[in-house]
């Protein structure tokens, strides 16, 4: 479970986060939505730490984070795995290479070892007989999957997954939340999502938080979106076309 | 208005300084295993070291001969021995030519080089996956590269006064401005070996201004592909003026040593 406790975050004078409070729980898909530049990015980094918040603190299972020593945070990082907006997959190393990383550095597994679970993770996203490309030769979506295998080869108990969807058509979109989900319960994880994309809240999503403003206005699970009473939330969850239609019926 | 000027350029340069120190002391803490940096410090000395051999026999050979056909017209005189000019241009290659022009192409080619890697390892998110892992992104990145550069530049320096020199004995043999043998005596005459330990002493220091600087510039990279570019064109320009800086520096401090 992750706890985050009165976080408040502004950038040269800007105020972008206000005194956040949110539980993600162990287990579920936790969802954080809402539109471009309400802070959704800003505060999955105050998370892991590569922004520190100046207010406010983040528990994971009841060990304080955000403002703990470097060590500490090492240790807990250890137990994080995250897929980037793009992958942020290592150019300079092939598919294997970028998925082995995080056990050469992190670990002291033999090469064998190793090998048997890159392959198994790499298998486990559907990817076989890629292992020897570079990130520039395979599509968007395989950079996506890539990129879940090498978050999930440490065996993390936390995933965060900053805009998974972002740049891939729909089909590839399902398949990668699909996997997202699938993980999340089979390894019984806490996982993260930040996204903008409303097929996803509503396939993978157990437990929504809406973002607007730099504040959580909503907190609910993906079934009780619709009966929301919260404006800013039906504006952004029916200005598509589509969930309008979906509305009407 | 001038003075405000310049009160703001120098807090901004000592800003950049503080900032600077801070960046170097964070690549010793939270060091990875020794294992781990072996590796890195065997690829980055073959990025930086074995990779600029090329441009470094070029630029040197060119620097000899130059320098040997330029002294030789400049030291016509039936009082001047002409194993001299081959003294000169030993001088000036051990003193200045080998570590501080061989410093400048390296800055160029390895410095640009570092920064752009850096930068756009910064701007695709690449630098934030290392520290999500857990490990010290500036050490596991920046460290190799000012060991592996501190390591390679000073062989760079050695081969570029080897080749400086004989590049110098080449065009002596092909123009015939000096005969050989008066080139072979004129590189023994009055050789001072600290020439060696102060050139080899520059080249540590080169080494280390151009990766550390190089890797700064390259680590606080924002935006998108223009800022990498303006970041590895600062970094060339940053590691050129700290080079001749400290080439000043180490001047005024070391040359008395060179003095019998």
């Amino acid at each position: 479970m992750i706890e985050v406790k009165n976080v408040s975050k502004s950038f040269s004078g800007n105020q972008i986060l206000f005194d956040i409070n949110v539980i993600f729980e162990t287990g579920k898909t936790n969802m954080i939505i809402g539109a471009s530049g309400t802070g959704k990015s800003v505060l999955l980094k105050c998370i892991v730490g590569l922004i520190q918040p100046e207010e406010g603190k983040v528990e994971f299972n009841g060990r304080s984070f955000a403002n703990a020593t470097k060590e500490v945070q090492t240790e807990v990082r250890r137990e994080m795995g995250m897929l980037f907006q793009g992958g942020a997959l290592f150019d300079s190393l092939t598919v294997e290479q970028n998925v082995m990383f995080p056990l050469n550095v992190l670990t002291k597994q033999s090469q064998e070892e190793k090998l048997d679970r890159v392959n198994f993770c790499l298998e486990r996203v559907g990817l076989e007989n890629v292992n020897s490309k570079m990130p520039s030769e395979i599509s968007g979506g395989m950079k996506k999957r890539v990129g879940i295998a090498r978050a999930i080869v440490t065996k993390p108990n936390y995933l965060f997954c900053d805009e998974p969807n972002s740049g891939l058509d729909p089909q590839t979109s399902i398949k990668i939340d699909n996997l997202i989900k699938d993980i999340t319960d089979e390894y019984n994880i806490t996982t993260v999502v930040v996204s903008h994309d409303m097929n996803s809240v509503l396939e993978i999503g157990d437990k929504v938080n809406f973002m607007h403003q730099g504040r959580i206005l909503w907190t609910g699970s993906s079934d009780e979106i619709g009966d929301s009473d919260v404006q800013e939330l039906n504006d952004f969850v029916f200005a598509g076309r589509l969930m309008k239609m979906v509305k009407g019926k | 208005m001038f003075d405000k000027a310049n009160n703001l350029s120098a807090r901004s340069f000592m800003k950049s300084l503080g900032k600077f120190i801070i960046f170097i002391g964070q690549i010793f803490v939270r060091r990875e295993s020794f294992r781990t940096y072996v590796t890195r410090v065997v690829d980055e000395s073959i990025k930086v070291g074995y990779n600029s051999v090329f441009i470094v026999v070029i630029v040197s050979a060119f620097m000899g001969a130059v320098t040997t056909v330029q002294t030789a017209y400049n030291l016509i005189s039936p009082l001047i021995a002409d194993p001299v000019i081959a003294l000169v241009v030993r001088d000036m290659t051990l003193l200045e030519l080998a570590p501080t022009i061989t410093a400048i192409v390296y800055a160029g080619k390895v410095g640009s080089n570092i920064a752009g890697e850096l930068g756009t390892m910064k701007i695709t998110e690449q630098v934030d996956a290392l520290e999500v892992m857990g490990i010290n992104a500036t050490s596991y990145l920046v460290l190799p590269k000012i060991l592996a550069s501190v390591l390679m530049f000073p062989v760079l320096v050695i081969m570029a006064g080897f080749v400086s020199i004989y590049g110098g004995y080449l065009t002596a043999q092909i123009t015939g401005v000096i005969s050989g043998n008066d080139y072979i005596l004129g590189i023994q005459m009055d050789f001072n070996s600290f020439q060696v330990t102060f050139a080899l002493i520059k080249a540590v220091v080169f080494g280390f201004l151009v990766a550390a600087i190089s890797s700064y510039k390259g680590f606080f990279t924002t935006g998108g592909a223009l800022e990498v570019g303006q970041s590895s064109t600062n970094a060339v320009t940053s590691s050129c003026i700290a080079i001749l800086a400290a080439d000043y520096l180490l001047a005024y401090l070391l040359a008395p040593l060179l003095t019998p």
